[in-house]
């Protein structure tokens, strides 16, 4: 058993390659309560952006800064009352919200955090992902049709048009980049090195591999084709996941609440938490595709070699200076917040009814400066930095997602259609095309 | 009730309303928006029929907020009416007051001095400013900006400093009575009037930045919602909405009133008659209303502020009508007098009531997510209409 | 509530013809103003004089009863069945193209109590003008909607709130009221005391609104 256990560790594989049983469990349960943990988190951090965007504070009032608020507001949806109304049809009513958690974090499975982060390594990755997550929509129409009640029904014709209208200009940005795999080359031009392989193939390891080796981010591929095509995907992205200004099935001021209008208490958190999974997971999929995955910035520059023998580089023996000097970067990050905490705990009132607040503020503090002294030790380093530069990439396009919500008013349906397929569309499809055509002319076919 | 009136909006479609050739047999969806929906500023209850997406008829539902101020006034006395005109458009409350205070005393024969009137100018103009404000926000908000909002709140927060600084109220402000103003101005009002004026200009401008020229602001707003200044004038629709239709007619320079005569200001106009033309009037309105707040600060004579009139206010019997040009449009009173200290009919011409009659003939046609910008461009208060 | 609070001559708006003993304390007493001079025993309307008024007192003759003006506003009033043709009249021929409003005025101590309220105004020559007509208790008037949409809502508004019928209306119901609501409240019988309860017993199973 343990034997079972250890094996793995120095495994090269994802455990489900290696069909390791314990290990698929632990990722599962570890993606599981990460993803959780990281949709709280997004609430608190939507909140307070949101908030300081618009000249307010946001919630300040449970925890330091507001902190424990998003555990507030989950243990009253827990403790509020179920509602359903007279009329709907209650097995589609209950299995609704189900269906679309299952469906978003589903989709986390073959989304690769590093080499060996991932639950499994198919090699039909990529097209699990979109087959899965595009099955979100018959959720959103279960919801919409079972509430019996206009609004959600409105909502969820709007989300199944829409999403089905975007997959498609996903789709095609999606291929550009599988197209991308299967050239040769280094450089963004595909012109140099022809001794390095792609590898041509519809795995999210594999996307991330091929930019390793053709050391580049697909988004500066064939510039500008890869930006464009990133472009397009991001665009794609959050009319999939329904968000601003793309958020018609919810459109609040029209619709009140879109297809979860009826939804109240636990049933709604689970459409609350399926919307910021899967804003996650689709996030991921850019991330992978297009920014790199894992990758550091900067992956095609290694600096001199460093051989030095001691504690600090024998984790990465054969890196260079610039390999080492990035993979502190987990550690840094994780102080430099532990020291923001510091300074908030410095800075607060010095009153007894702040005392409890204060110390709530060391004590996360604490916890951060832990972790980012742990991050220093080589090995953990080493495996961590993969798991950190990709969740630092998903931060930023969460962020942008935050962005867009505070800044853009709210597309109207026809224009939302017109955007997808009369702009969107024939775009990605010249891309594509372009893609190919330069990746034949400039570098050839692997 | 209610089923009464959903019947009748479900009763079938006239012939050439009805799909010619209905290969895919579908049915009218029948919407009932409000009166609790975030979109209709208050307890407007709007019944859709749609045809997917596209409206085909509607009707507007009013009267939820009905408190009867019409007969309320024929059983207070002059003075004793005064607050009540602040609840009707709780939004540009200083206006109603204006405009009633100014009707009573053409009823009387009586004149606010001129300093009164210096006053009054400036408080309407401060509230014009923080009604278009409002207006903006939440107007953007239906349109899925959330920003704004909270610009716009940020910055009436000051207008609505210089009411409480003046009158004690923010909202419902009661500041000016019949024969003139109760209160001078305090110490250092010109100085914040102005200091308000040089704030806010720049605000607005940042307030551009967000809406004007941004694309989809632009698309969900351009060409939605047309009227035509004909169709204004047939349907009565007055304020930013009839200028935006190229009608160049505002009472302050058409039927000038108070102090207004003393000032000089543009009314902005546009062409097209649709949302965004609506939106760009109100924005300029908006800085001509800091030009006459300029001038106004500038040139306030010293003097009474109350004129000489009776304690017990008992104008001679006759009758009057008298309009301002509110935030909205026309407001307008028309007072029956009988010679006692309360008005015999007291008649409010509110601006928003007749505007929102040209709300089914600005939407039919188009989409729901229009229905929303325009209930929103029409600047619509249910306190005034429902009076 | 009419009955004590007002205890004074109804009012009989200035159109009906009294000109004399107003109250001497509605006077403006020495009125400080230069632009409005004193006027002792409060002003009367004045007869209007226009090229208008001539016309129409041509057309119809008595029918057109009054035309004057008082402080500064010009108003007619006029026999019920010319009533829509000169509000025709007025906005295809002298250009009165806006409806402000129509309203109504009770006045129970008349024979015939109703006064309609048109408020005119014309674009082209910035002014105004009310027409006014009087008509008995239960008697329908012309509607307007035909000459200007904007008639549609405040006739409904008039037709709530006094019960008077527009005939030819497209559309005529209660518009603020509730449609079960018993009575018509801006008449003067209508006691602002008085309760419809019953609306609330049967729609909100509460006693009473209070």
């Amino acid at each position: 058993m343990l034997d079972y256990i250890t094996n793995y560790l120095g495994s090269q594989v994802t455990p489900g390659q290696a069909g390791n049983v314990f290990w698929i469990t632990v990722y599962i349960l570890v993606i599981f309560a990460g993803v959780s943990v990281a949709v709280i988190a997004m609430n608190w951090l939507e909140r307070k952006i949101m908030a300081h965007m618009q000249v307010r504070l946001g919630p300040m009032r449970v925890g330091p800064h507001g902190l424990l608020q998003p555990i507030a507001d989950a243990l009253k949806l827990l403790l509020k009352e179920d509602l359903m109304p007279e009329n709907a049809d209650a097995l589609t009513y209950r299995l609704a919200p189900l269906l679309i958690v299952i469906v978003a974090f589903t989709t986390f499975i073959v989304i690769p955090f590093g080499p060996t982060h991932a639950v499994t390594d198919m090699n039909i990755g990529l097209l699990f992902m979109l087959g899965v997550s595009s099955m979100s929509v018959l959720g959103i129409v279960m919801a919409g049709w079972s509430s019996n009640s206009h609004y959600p029904l409105i909502g969820a014709l709007r989300s199944s048009a829409q999403m089905i209208s975007y997959e498609v200009a996903m789709g095609m940005a999606v291929l550009t980049a599988v197209v991308m795999t299967s050239l040769h080359g280094m450089g963004p031009y595909g012109v140099g090195g022809a001794n390095t392989s792609g590898t041509g193939t519809l795995s999210m390891i594999g996307i991330v591999d091929a930019q390793a080796d053709q050391q580049v981010w697909f988004v500066f591929k064939f510039f500008p084709l890869g930006l464009i095509a990133f472009v397009i995907f991001a665009i794609a992205m959050i009319a999939e996941t329904n968000r601003a200004p793309f958020d018609l099935p919810e459109a609040e001021s029209e619709l009140t609440a879109g297809f979860h209008t009826e939804y109240s208490g636990f049933r709604w958190s689970l459409f609350f938490l399926a919307e910021y999974a899967a804003m996650i997971a689709v996030s991921s999929v850019a991330v992978t595709l297009w920014l790199g995955g894992w990758l550091r910035p900067f992956p095609n520059i290694h600096g001199p070699q460093i051989n030095l023998p001691g504690f600090w580089v024998q984790a990465a023996p054969q890196a260079g200076l610039v390999d080492l000097l990035f993979s502190f970067a987990p550690a840094l990050t994780f102080l430099a917040l532990a020291g923001l905490s510091f300074r908030a705990m410095v800075r607060m009132p010095r009153h007894p009814s702040f005392k409890v607040q204060t110390m709530g503020l060391g004590g996360f503090g604490a916890v951060l400066a832990l972790v980012g002294l742990l991050l220093l030790v080589p090995p953990v380093r080493n495996r961590a930095q993969d798991i950190f530069w990709f969740v630092a990439k998903v931060s930023v396009s969460m962020y942008l997602y935050i962005w867009y919500r505070s800044t853009f008013p709210r597309y109207r349906f026809d224009q939302l259609m017109k955007v997808g397929w009369k702009i969107l569309l024939p775009v990605s499809l010249g891309v594509l095309i372009a893609t190919a055509v330069t990746g034949v002319t400039l570098g050839g076919w692997h | 009730m209610n089923d009464e009136k959903t019947a009748r909006v479900l009763a079938p479609l006239p012939p050439e309303t009805a799909a010619p050739n209905t290969f895919l047999d579908s049915n009218e969806l029948i919407i009932n928006m409000g009166p609790q929906h975030p979109a209709t500023h208050g307890v407007l209850r709007v019944i859709l029929r749609l045809d997917g997406e596209k409206v085909l008829g509607l009707e507007c539902v009013i009267g939820y907020l009905h408190r009867g101020v019409e007969k309320i006034a024929e059983n207070r006395t002059y003075a004793m009416f005064n607050p009540y005109v602040d609840r009707m458009d709780y939004v540009a409350a200083v206006s109603n007051g204006l405009g009633y205070c100014e009707a009573v005393e053409k009823l009387m024969h009586a004149e606010a001095p001129p300093r009164a009137k210096y006053i009054r100018v400036i408080l309407t103009e401060l509230n014009r400013i923080a009604s278009h404000q409002l207006w903006l926000g939440t107007h953007a908000l239906d349109i899925g900006a959330v920003t704004p909002l909270f610009y716009t709140f940020r910055d009436r927060e000051e207008v609505l400093k210089i009411f409480e600084k003046y009158c004690g109220a923010r909202l419902t402000t009661h500041a000016f009575r019949i024969g003139g103003c109760l209160y001078e101005t305090y110490d250092g009002f010109e100085k914040e009037v102005r200091k308000f004026c040089d704030f806010v200009d720049p605000k607005i401008d940042e307030y551009e930045e967000l809406l004007t020229t941004n694309r989809i602001w632009v698309e969900r707003t351009r060409g939605v919602g047309v009227i035509s200044g004909k169709d204004c004038i047939a349907l009565g629709v007055t304020g930013p909405v009839l200028r935006a239709s190229g009608v160049q007619w505002d009472l302050r320079k058409a039927q000038p009133y108070s102090a207004y005569p003393d000032f000089e200001f543009d009314i902005p106009t546009g062409q097209r008659g649709d949302t965004y033309d609506r939106y760009l009037v109100r924005m300029a309105e908006m800085r001509q209303s800091i030009r006459i707040i300029r001038q106004a600060v500038e040139r306030i004579p010293e003097g009474p502020i109350m004129a000489k009139i009776p304690k017990v206010i008992k104008p001679p019997v006759g009758e009057v009508y008298h309009s301002i040009e509110a935030p909205k449009g026309e407001l307008g009173y028309f007072i029956v007098s009988d010679g006692t200290t309360q008005p015999y009919r007291l008649r409010v011409r509110p601006p928003s009531f007749v505007n929102l009659q040209a709300l089914e003939l600005m939407v039919k046609g188009q989409l729901v997510a229009d229905v929303v910008a325009v209930i929103g461009t029409l600047d619509i208060v249910l306190g005034e209409i429902d009076r | 509530m009419p009955e004590e609070d007002k205890p004074v001559a109804p009012p009989s708006p200035p159109g009906a013809g009294q000109s004399g003993e107003t109250p001497a304390a509605a006077a403006p007493p020495a009125p400080p103003k230069p632009a409005a001079p004193a006027k002792p025993p409060g002003p009367a309307p004045v007869p209007w004089e226009s090229e208008l008024v001539t016309r129409l007192k041509l057309q119809y003759g008595s029918a057109v009863a009054e035309a004057s003006t008082y402080a500064g506003q010009h108003y007619l009033v006029v026999e019920k069945p010319i009533l829509h043709d000169l509000l025709e009249i007025l906005r295809d021929q002298d250009g009165y193209d806006y409806c402000v409003d129509v309203t109504a005025v009770h006045d129970p101590k008349r024979e015939q109590p109703f006064a309609l309220v048109y408020i005119l105004y014309s674009f082209a020559h910035n002014t105004r003008v009310r027409v006014k007509t009087w008509i008995r208790d239960g008697e329908s008037a012309p509607t307007v909607t035909d000459l200007w949409p904007t008639a549609n809502w405040l006739e409904r508004e008039v037709y709530d709130m006094f019960g008077i019928r527009f005939d030819g209306h497209p559309d005529l119901k209660r518009i603020l009221l509730p449609d079960g609501w018993k009575g018509h409240p801006l008449r003067k019988d209508h006691s602002i005391l008085q309760q419809d309860n019953e609306w609330v017993q049967i729609n909100l199973g509460i006693e009473s609104g209070q």
